[in-house]
């Protein structure tokens, strides 16, 4: 995992959820999901995963990258007692989130999961902006925190704790089974999803998650969006050539 | 009974009002159409479907132009067997007219995506031209009277749904391609396509779509778009569907005036997905307001001596 940082005034305005088209000149023009966003800066954290990610390492300080954004909606802002689930590289948008709601919340929670030590990310910067106690890591391997799936601690604190909303991003697979544990008890849920993109702006339809456009109705949907979805999510999505295959 | 005002027929097809999707727009589900049928288009055209899957050329296949959009998107599609089962179930959501894109290399690959592009349910089959010739690399079938001809031929001879034909603007004289469409069977023309387009990155000093070249639409094209029609029009007496630039009531009604039955929408149906329930409502109060009965009545009269 790579933090990229670069200029770009409009990326710079953007708020918690929001992604960016990156072009690395030659190569492909990927979507990527801003970490951090002020002062003409924008941030975006990059897994090394293929080509234009591969080559996207290589760069040195200074090269030049295209943008196009920022595109989709945000997180709505809830400033009473709020609970972050982040997978893997979800765990991103999910930090600049929690950095904007930390001063805000009357109590901010973030249970983070990954297969290995590795892939947990930003570990030292949650500690900041989490209250004491409430950031609980877990691994599938158990290199570190608990070694269980995000599902298990969270599970928990849904049954223990109030929370007026809970945020999540991740693999599709673990936010549908925390849509359904959220569902389950009849709470607030916003979920950040991913899909193949092409024009980012709303047009050539590569995105859709049911009826919804992924980079222009979300990439952020709550729970009543969710429930129109459910079939699909965790499930299936369009491919390259617009046929459905598994996730 | 008061009849509807905007519903217009055309070429075997009847719509509920004049405006219809464009190909390539939200086109690969029949969640996606069906939302747009929601936003209220008269009919809806899909992707365009090939023979064979393809995925398409990789990002950047979209530019942001000045006054439009520059795309490249190399025609991704799953192959019409997979996507005639999405016809299939589309007829069984949607409740207005499917008109499925069909695309070939050659004549005979054609005539077998429409065969079974209509087999599967398609209203009616628009064929899109500005694809190159098999046969002769550099040339697009669109480009060519002889090769749409003989493209047009045969898909007629394959089908028995409305056929329309999807003409490029990248030719010195679109009347000439559009007699040849006409002369082979067509029951309706969409007049146009994209227009040949381009952006080049000054920073890294090349091209930025990935495919170099693209197709150019939205506002920038309307006018060259809207004289595509008039020039037809003035010369033919086969039904016209508008296409390029269209976002508001006025565009649709200036196309009409050029000779156009209906229009489509495209790039302007990123911004809003119910453009066409908004064009079609100002319609209607144009034709009140300059006391027209039905949109019929405006077809071709911008030609009036």
């Amino acid at each position: 995992m790579k933090t990229f940082k670069f200029t770009d005034r409009l990326c710079s305005k953007a708020k918690p959820g929001q992604f960016l088209m990156l072009w690395i000149p030659g190569i492909d023009e990927i979507p990527l999901s801003i970490l951090d966003a002020s002062d003409n800066l924008v941030s975006v954290s990059v897994k090394a995963v293929g080509d234009a990610t591969r080559h996207l390492h290589t760069l040195e300080a200074g090269a030049t990258v295209g943008v196009r954004g920022p595109f989709g909606n945000y997180f709505t802002e809830n400033r009473g007692r709020v609970l972050l689930v982040g997978g893997g590289t979800g765990t991103a948008p999910l930090l600049f989130l929690a950095k904007q709601l930390s001063t805000k919340t009357e109590r901010l929670s973030f249970v983070e999961g990954a297969k290995t030590k590795d892939e947990l990310l930003f570990v030292r910067e949650l500690r900041g902006v989490c209250q004491e106690k409430s950031l609980i890591t877990t691994t599938e391997d158990g290199t570190a925190g608990l070694q269980c799936l995000v599902t298990q601690p969270l599970g928990e604190l849904l049954d223990k704790e109030r929370f007026d909303m809970i945020y999540t991003c991740g693999p599709e697979v673990m936010v549908k089974k925390i849509f359904e544990m959220t569902e389950k008890r009849k709470l607030p849920l916003e979920a950040s999803l991913e899909r193949l993109m092409r024009c980012g702006i709303g047009l050539c339809g590569s995105c859709m998650i049911g009826k919804y456009r992924v980079c222009r109705d979300g990439p952020v949907f709550n729970a009543s969006q969710l429930r129109e979805v459910q079939e699909e999510l965790g499930i299936s999505k369009l491919g390259f050539d617009g046929s459905r295959i598994p996730i | 009974m008061v009849s509807n005002p905007l519903s217009i027929g055309f070429a075997g097809l009847e719509l509920a009002n004049p405006t219809i999707l464009a190909s390539g727009i939200l086109g690969y589900s029949s969640e996606s159409l069906s939302r747009v049928a929601k936003g209220g288009a008269g009919a809806v055209v899909t992707k365009s479907i090939g023979i064979d899957a393809r995925p398409g050329y990789s990002n950047p296949t979209i530019v942001q132009a000045e006054a439009g959009l520059i795309n490249a998107m190399g025609l991704p599609n799953p192959g019409i067997d997979v996507y005639a089962e999405e016809i299939k179930f589309s007829k069984t959501v949607l409740r207005v007219p499917i008109i499925v894109s069909v695309f070939g290399y050659s004549a005979e690959e054609y005539a077998m995506v429409a065969k079974k592009a209509a087999e599967a349910g398609a209203e009616a089959v628009e064929l899109n031209v500005s694809c190159p010739h098999v046969k002769q690399t550099g040339a697009e079938i669109g480009q060519s009277p002889k090769f749409l001809k003989e493209v047009v031929q045969l898909v007629k001879a394959s089908i028995n749904k409305p056929l329309i034909v999807k003409l490029s603007p990248n030719v010195a004289d679109i009347t000439v391609l559009a007699q040849a469409a006409v002369e082979a069977g067509a029951d309706a023309l969409t007049a146009v396509n994209t227009l040949k387009a381009m952006a080049i990155d000054t920073e890294t000093m090349q091209p930025i779509l990935s495919n170099v070249r693209g197709g150019l639409s939205g506002a920038a094209v309307k006018p060259v778009a809207l004289r595509c029609v008039y020039d037809i029009a003035e010369q033919s007496e086969v039904p016209i569907i508008g296409c390029g630039g269209v976002s508001d009531w006025r565009d649709a009604v200036e196309f009409m005036l050029a000779g156009a039955s209906a229009v489509q929408i495209g790039t302007a149906v990123a911004d809003n997905t119910d453009v066409f329930q908004a064009v079609t409502k100002g319609v209607e109060t144009y034709l009140r307001k300059k006391n027209y009965g039905s949109v019929k009545d405006i077809v071709g009269l911008a030609h009036r001596k």
